[in-house]
């Protein structure tokens, strides 16, 4: 595990605070559910994407929160679009929509099985929007793990970074299940390019003790 | 790279539970498709390759007896059992411990226990076992693997990319063994997902073919033991491989075939191996029209177009998380045996670049070999085995 990475970019979404870069948002909204809650921060980050009402409820929180993290920065500017790796990871993969979906074929009565809701029964679904949005082409992969783990996240990046799979990724683990939710993401550069772009600006090491801090962050 | 060697394997359709018993049925050329119209399964009657659900109880009762007596057989979910005898299976041939801390159990799968969700299912001891890290917990904690489980869930390329991570992870000198177990099962929940899709062909799907007409599915378990030290007689490698994504749709491939042509290109280069070098492609060939006619495209581009091909779901199906790894088993025995396998339900060409998709069982020297996937999500594997 040669090269030394940084986190250049990070955010959080959950449903009582967005934490970008470290510095907190509160929301003071109460939100009813998931729906109104995704709704709403869609409309708050001014973004235009008519596809994003047909995406699955897991699907809209990773897309929202790639594109906090990809707005207002070089980050794509710097890479071609297949030097730019995906690992996303959750816990409850695509059980949200797995259930939707069982929903309309378990009644013999009243069944209508649609292949809108069953493409998002995979939860790498998630990285190909993200992909779509942004035209990344890289490497790609969709682990689930009990808990949000550093320790894995580090792993599976370093993977791609270390043997030039991949130049940067963003990564990091995005859950929703009914009501509960939460989306955790980062940015990953090398050092080498970090000190081209901003050689001045400290950024945080790539290690499990940042994003253990960066998580806890309530 | 670090070789990465392969150790030990087995494969589990409804053509047997061991490599031995599949390989020679496939070398029979006998496919596994039977035709179902059990309504608890699919609405409308089409082929399936099912395992033999009293063959896998008997086969797992006697790991289980011999294994963990104090453990109820009514513990584990019929896909739990399924990985467990293929495990068992495919450690067994390496003859060596490999649970320990420089081990690993890698699982492939895309919906794990989601039969769990059905009616008739509510009154299983844990339902908590639809997480997939649980199931994998479960699966690890019977072996005794002292490392928890990495669980893999990318769709179609679920197989190839967790045989990538694993020799990934055995490159980087983080473990010296992996166990890589990818499977899944068929339920209504599957079937009427790609019924709902129109994907499934009324006859066993015939990859390639101009008469082709949609893909069919099978269920299935493939265990591949890879290691820095132990090796089988023929020794064989994982020597290079790379994901892609088209960025193009969630459902469809790419139009161009060019993004899994690159994922051919980057795992040849990490493999150092020109395209001519390559004796073999194993394709996905779901029998799709659109999925067969983008590799068709990504072949031409990678310069593969005159590599003898096949796909091997004319005889087991599409085994969805399993697929990328049982292929990859079927793959190495041709590989270890200098046999080629006929390209099942193949007659007349029908993708637009002329493949040379194998008619016939051919003996022939077989060196290296390319085996691919491309799946929802847009995304797309491609992994190297060479003989040494």
């Amino acid at each position: 595990m040669n090269e030394t990475c940084f986190i250049t970019q990070s955010n959080i979404i959950r449903k009582h605070a967005l934490i970008r870069n470290e510095k907190v948002e509160l929301n003071n909204e109460i939100f009813v559910n998931f729906a109104t809650f995704i709704k709403a921060l869609y409309k708050k980050e001014a973004i235009s994407y008519p596809k994003f009402y047909k995406m699955d409820n897991l699907s809209k929180l990773g897309f929202l929160g790639a594109e906090m993290l990809l707005k207002d920065n070089a980050f794509l500017d710097r890479y071609r679009k297949e030097e730019i790796g995906i690992v996303i990871m959750n816990s409850s993969s695509s059980l949200d929509t797995d259930m939707a979906y069982n929903e309309t074929i378990k009644d013999k009565s009243n069944y209508f099985p649609s292949p809108s809701v069953f493409v998002y029964t995979l939860p790498n679904i998630l990285i190909g929007e993200i992909c779509i949005r942004h035209k990344i082409k890289g490497e790609n992969a969709f682990l689930v793990t009990d808990q949000f783990d550093p320790g894995k996240v580090i792993e599976s990046v370093k993977l791609l970074l270390d043997k030039d799979h991949a130049q940067a990724c963003l990564c990091g683990w995005v859950e929703v299940l009914g009501d509960k939710f939460e989306s955790v993401l980062f940015l990953i550069e090398k050092e080498k390019t970090v000190k081209e772009f901003n050689p001045a600006r400290k950024y945080s090491p790539f290690t499990i003790e940042s994003l253990t801090q960066f998580y806890q962050n309530k | 790279m670090r070789p990465v060697y392969i150790a030990g394997d087995n494969i589990i359709t409804s053509m047997g539970f061991t490599t031995r018993e599949v390989i020679h049925q496939l070398e029979s050329g006998i496919n596994g498709f039977q035709k179902y119209d059990d309504c608890s399964l699919t609405p409308t009657p089409v082929p399936l390759s099912l395992v033999h659900r009293d063959l896998l109880n008997a086969k797992f009762l006697e790991i289980l007896v011999s294994c963990h007596p104090e453990m109820q057989e009514e513990y584990f979910t019929r896909l739990e059992k399924m990985f467990i005898v293929s495990i068992h299976e495919a450690v067994k041939e390496t003859g060596t411990n490999l649970f320990g801390s420089n081990s690993l159990l890698v699982i492939s799968t895309t919906k794990g226990n989601i039969e769990l969700l059905e009616e008739g299912k509510k009154d299983f001891p844990d339902p908590g076992r639809i997480y997939l890290w649980k199931m994998a917990d479960v699966i690890g904690t019977f072996f005794g693997f002292v490392n928890r489980p990495v669980v893999v869930s990318n769709a179609c390329i679920s197989g190839v990319l967790a045989l990538s991570t694993a020799a990934r992870l055995i490159d980087a000198g983080l473990y010296n063994h992996i166990v890589v177990a990818g499977g899944d099962l068929l339920s209504e929940f599957v079937i009427s997902g790609f019924l709902s899709f129109q994907a499934l062909s009324p006859e066993p799907c015939k990859p390639f073919d101009i008469n082709r007409n949609g893909l069919s599915l099978g269920e299935g378990c493939g265990t591949v033991v890879i290691s820095s030290e132990f090796k089988k007689s023929t020794v064989l490698t994982v020597s290079g491989s790379a994901i892609t994504n088209d960025a193009n749709h969630i459902s469809g491939p790419s139009l161009t075939g060019e993004e899994l042509a690159m994922a051919i290109g980057n795992a040849l280069k990490e493999a150092g191996l020109k395209p001519d070098e390559v004796s073999f492609v194993s394709a996905h060939g779901t029998a799709t029209p659109y999925n067969d006619e983008m590799e068709s495209k990504a072949l031409e581009i990678a310069c593969l177009q005159d590599i003898p091909v096949n796909s091997f779901k004319g005889y087991w199906g599409h085994t969805l998380g399993a697929a990328g790894v049982i292929e990859s088993i079927a793959t190495i025995r041709s590989m270890e045996n200098n046999l080629l396998f006929r390209s099942a339900g193949f007659n007349e060409l029908g993708v637009p670049v002329p493949l040379n998709v194998i008619r016939e069982n051919v003996h022939t020297p077989v060196q290296n070999c390319l085996k691919i996937a491309s799946g929802f999500g847009g995304c797309n594997a491609a992994i190297v085995f060479r003989k040494m």
